[in-house]
């Protein structure tokens, strides 16, 4: 069911938040739950086009964290409430379990204090290993492994579902949705903050600024220079579905100072994943992978697993992470300019996204923000499942017998069906190009990345895809 | 699972509607084998060469010159008449059992199971990001199975100005799909000191395509933030590096075959092709299981293709006929130059492989080829070829080369001189 709209007084929306990555939709959907019109902007065509569409996709246990930060807390909170709300959505994830392995004997010697930091973090279940047990797990890992720490909560999610299912239930709960929305400049009035976008104004009384990659050029918008974003790239092969059972498990490397390094995960889909570079750069829009990214992942699979190298690549991308120059998510009220940054939120952002929106949703109570829990609200919408640890559309005979446009598959690599497509066309957050199919489908994402069906996809898209869903709001009319 | 879905019984299920496939249907049809149910995923049967809108095809096997698509009609037309049933939009998506596939089509999910099974799932070029080449994800990157199926399936646009990866066989029909669609294939790069099937084309043909060749070159990047701008490509001898502006790069050749199948049954594959592993009857590790076409040899012409599957109706023949078990055989090698050979078992009391040919894969053009077979240590023939072995195309070589090998000795080793 959708609930009717929250319609903003005289075109001023209780709050809007800046920013349609997975943190931006889960506070927009949070703040939605209560007797508040909010706005979601996005400046790009499609919720989740930013860093939260090209990551590694691992739910946390935040064992790994620095223990007493903000950031181990809402983790290990966003944790339980993601994993929750993933059973309750459909959102596709695997409890795969994760070990941690020493190839030094410095590595080794640090698994106890890793222990130690798991369990100051309130997680208990870590157990360090010897080689044997590793293998056991990992039997084609490479040579030389001397121990492991297992990690048996750690699991895999799809960060597309994720992000799509937040930014659905927003909207059902009420929330405006504004698409190529792109914050230009601001106007701060005593009654409202309007933001100037691309698109038009926008007017409301609080902003949250979740604006990821973006979010320090807001926040001088607002007059403040308290942080930088560094694009921080991280480039990803995804191997062929054929190689999963060579990694049933995520592969996590020992951290070191430089981050928390290259590891193998398998992936909601059936792949496998090797990656993440960490790069700084300047450029925001580097999202190009590189020569020397590859030839580095390429060493790095060559010792962590060289059956691996043999398979072939489906995908190789990058991603960009908003590093900060600050140890912990930059979580600050400014309750004068009736503004909210939200900031410094890393990879761990999507595990951590809906403890970040509750967080937020405290610190707009605090700062003086009237909010009633509304009494009725719409189930959670129930998203399609694109993973491979429950059934989909072309193996279901029911829904093929009522429907045969599920039994007729489109993307032969991945077995995503016509119906599958059509659906999400017409879905509430719709595709809006061939890239937004992609991660509401996985069309095109296989082996083959369009031998087959790259035409018929594209011409499926052209037949059903539809403008509807989400305002193209132009002109301060609100 | 507490529900098993419904069960189609044919005597013998081909998978694959390509010309393999189809020649195998309509060849075994007719006779004593029973029933004989081919499906394929694709909307329409015919394979790849329903969307290779030129000439060329069906010279080996029908004995004339069409165009793909006639070439493909022709094909369905005969396994139909034949008496074959051909289902389409039917994916075969997994096993139960060793003699069972599981599929999905719009009219439900259902099992099959059949006393043989050809396995005729063809090849594919390996994309873009098989060859881990980094750099944008730009609109306008193709490989030539989505080129043709753009532009002869769907009648859509491709870009004005192209560059094309690879200089097999497969690239010059990519030029020539490229020009009939408005776009000019700007340049083609091969990473061979000369493009490696030029020479397969007549003088008038040359001219036809004229094709700005870089030899000696490979693409390091691709470039453009939405629709594609340029390429990067690098001089393997010099290193040197420089941009060609594009809109469209199309990555041609470079063929994995679709062993998805194969390696969901757990069939042995060989590692050079990466298809099954086969011995000359085209029999598979699995009993009952067969593979034809160019999921053995990725890739010869689509009449090589279907000269696998007339052979191969009569191995399911006698197979359906209760031949006894085969024979242990002798495995056949390609030396380097070779990549590969297929099929790689030698066993007595087989046939001859199809059409009488060993197939395999070259990767330097070898202009005089002098065949060697060696067994333990000796050499058991040499024999000069007239025709030279070039990268980007099958060589074929005649099996008789393999008449003085033992049926009980060590491997086969196959080189040249």
């Amino acid at each position: 069911m959708t609930a009717t709209p929250h319609r903003p007084h005289d075109g001023v929306f209780d709050v809007a938040v800046i920013g349609g990555g997975i943190v931006g939709a889960a506070i927009a959907r949070d703040l939605s739950g209560y007797d508040l019109a909010v706005a979601l902007l996005e400046a790009r065509d499609d919720v989740g086009d930013g860093t939260s569409k090209a990551n590694t996709a691992i739910l946390h246990t935040g064992f790994d964290a620095k223990p007493g930060t903000l950031e181990s807390e809402l983790v290990a909170r966003g944790c339980r409430l993601l994993g929750a709300y993933a059973e309750a959505t459909g959102i596709p994830v695997e409890r795969t379990g994760a070990i941690l392995v020493a190839w030094t004997g410095e590595e080794l010697e640090a698994l106890p204090g890793l222990k130690e930091k798991a369990e100051a973090n309130g997680y208990e279940r870590c157990r360090i290993v010897g080689p044997d047990e590793v293998y056991r797990d990992l039997p084609d890992l490479g040579e030389g492994a001397l121990g492991g720490l297992t990690v048996p909560d750690e699991a895999i999610i799809c960060t597309w579902t994720t992000n799509l299912a937040l930014a659905t239930d927003a909207q059902q709960r009420g929330a405006t949705l504004l698409l190529r929305h792109a914050v230009t400049g601001i106007d701060e009035r005593d009654e409202a903050t309007t933001l100037h976008t691309a698109a038009g104004d926008v007017r409301a009384r609080w902003v949250v600024n979740a604006a990821g990659l973006g979010a320090d050029h807001v926040d001088r918008l607002f007059g403040h220079d308290r942080f930088t974003v560094t694009p921080r790239r991280g480039e990803l092969f995804v191997f062929d579905k054929l190689a999963r059972p060579l990694a049933n498990k995520i592969i996590l490397p020992v951290p070191s100072s430089r981050g928390k390094g290259v590891l193998i995960a398998p992936t909601v889909y059936g792949n496998v994943m090797l990656g993440p570079t960490a790069e700084d750069l300047t450029d925001r829009t580097a999202t190009a992978t590189s020569e020397e990214g590859f030839d580095f992942l390429l060493a790095k699979g060559a010792r962590l697993m060289p059956r691996l190298l043999a398979e072939e690549v489906t995908a190789g991308y990058a991603g960009l992470r908003a590093a900060i120059d600050h140890p912990d998510y930059l979580i600050e009220t400014e309750p004068q300019q009736r503004y909210v940054l939200v900031g410094g939120i890393r990879s761990t952002g999507l595990t951590a996204g809906m403890a970040i929106a509750e967080h937020v949703r405290g610190l707009l109570a605090d700062a003086g923000l009237a909010m009633r829990a509304r009494e009725t609200l719409p189930e959670p919408p129930r998203m399609p499942n694109i993973g491979e640890a429950s059934p989909r559309p072309y193996q279901d005979a029911g829904l093929i017998a009522r429907d045969p446009a599920y039994g007729t598959l489109t993307c032969f690599c991945e077995r995503v069906t016509e119906g599958e497509i059509r659906d999400a066309c017409h879905a509430a957050v719709p595709a809006r190009n061939l890239d937004g199919l992609r991660r509401r489908t996985r069309a095109m994402n296989g082996r083959c990345q369009g031998f087959y069906c790259g035409a018929a996809v594209a011409a499926l898209y052209e037949r059903h895809h539809t403008h509807d869903g989400c305002h193209h709001h132009s002109g301060d009319d609100r | 699972m507490t529900h098993q879905p419904p069960l189609t019984t044919p005597d013998v299920l081909v998978i694959g509607a390509g010309p393999a496939g189809l020649t195998a249907a309509a060849d075994l049809a007719p006779g004593q084998a029973g029933t004989v149910l081919v499906v394929d995923r694709e909307p329409a049967a015919g394979g790849v060469p329903r969307h290779s809108d030129h000439t060329g095809y069906g010279l080996r096997d029908l004995r004339r010159v069409l165009s793909g698509p006639a070439y493909a009609r022709r094909l369905v037309d005969r396994a139909a008449a034949a008496g074959a049933e051909i289902r389409t939009r039917t994916t075969v998506t997994g096993w139960s059992g060793a003699d069972t596939v599981e599929v999905t089509s719009p009219e439900g999910r259902y099992r099959i199971r059949a006393r043989a099974i050809v396995l005729a799932t063809g090849a594919r070029e390996r994309p873009r990001t098989a060859r881990r080449i980094p750099g944008d994800r730009p609109e306008g990157v193709l490989t030539t199975g989505q080129l043709q199926n753009l532009v002869h399936l769907h009648h859509r646009p491709v870009g004005r100005r192209a560059v094309i990866v690879g200089g097999e066989l497969v690239s010059w029909s990519a030029a020539l799909t490229l020009r009939e669609a408005g776009c000019t294939p700007a340049l083609m790069i091969s990473e061979h000191p000369k493009a490696e099937s030029y020479a397969a084309f007549n003088a008038a043909g040359r001219t036809a395509l004229r094709v700005p060749v870089a030899t000696r070159t490979r693409v390091t990047r691709i470039i453009g933030k939405n629709r594609c701008e340029a390429v990067e490509i690098e001089h393997l001898d010099t290193g040197r590096r420089r941009t060609v502006a594009c809109d469209t790069v199309v990555f041609t050749g470079d063929w994995i075959p679709d062993h998805e199948l194969a390696r969901a049954a757990g069939l042995t594959l060989d590692p050079g092709t990466l298809g099954p592993l086969t011995d000359t009857a085209l029999r598979t590790s699995s009993p009952g299981v067969y593979a034809a076409g160019n999921l053995l040899h990725p890739v010869d012409t689509a009449d090589i293709a279907a000269l696998d599957g007339r052979h191969v109706a009569e191995q399911v023949r006698r197979h359906l006929s209760g031949e006894r078990e085969p024979a242990e055989g002798v495995p056949l090698i390609a030396d380097a130059p070779f990549r590969w050979i297929a099929p790689q078992i030698l066993r007595p009391g087989d046939p001859a492989p199809p059409h009488g040919r060993l197939l395999l894969w070259t990767d330097t053009f070898v202009r005089f080829p002098r065949i060697t077979v060696r067994q333990d240590s000796g050499t058991v023939t040499t024999r000069r070829l007239p025709w030279p072995a070039a990268p980007g195309r099958a060589f074929r070589i005649p099996s008789a080369v393999l008449n003085g090998v033992s049926p009980t000795g060590g491997p086969v080793h196959i080189g040249v001189q």
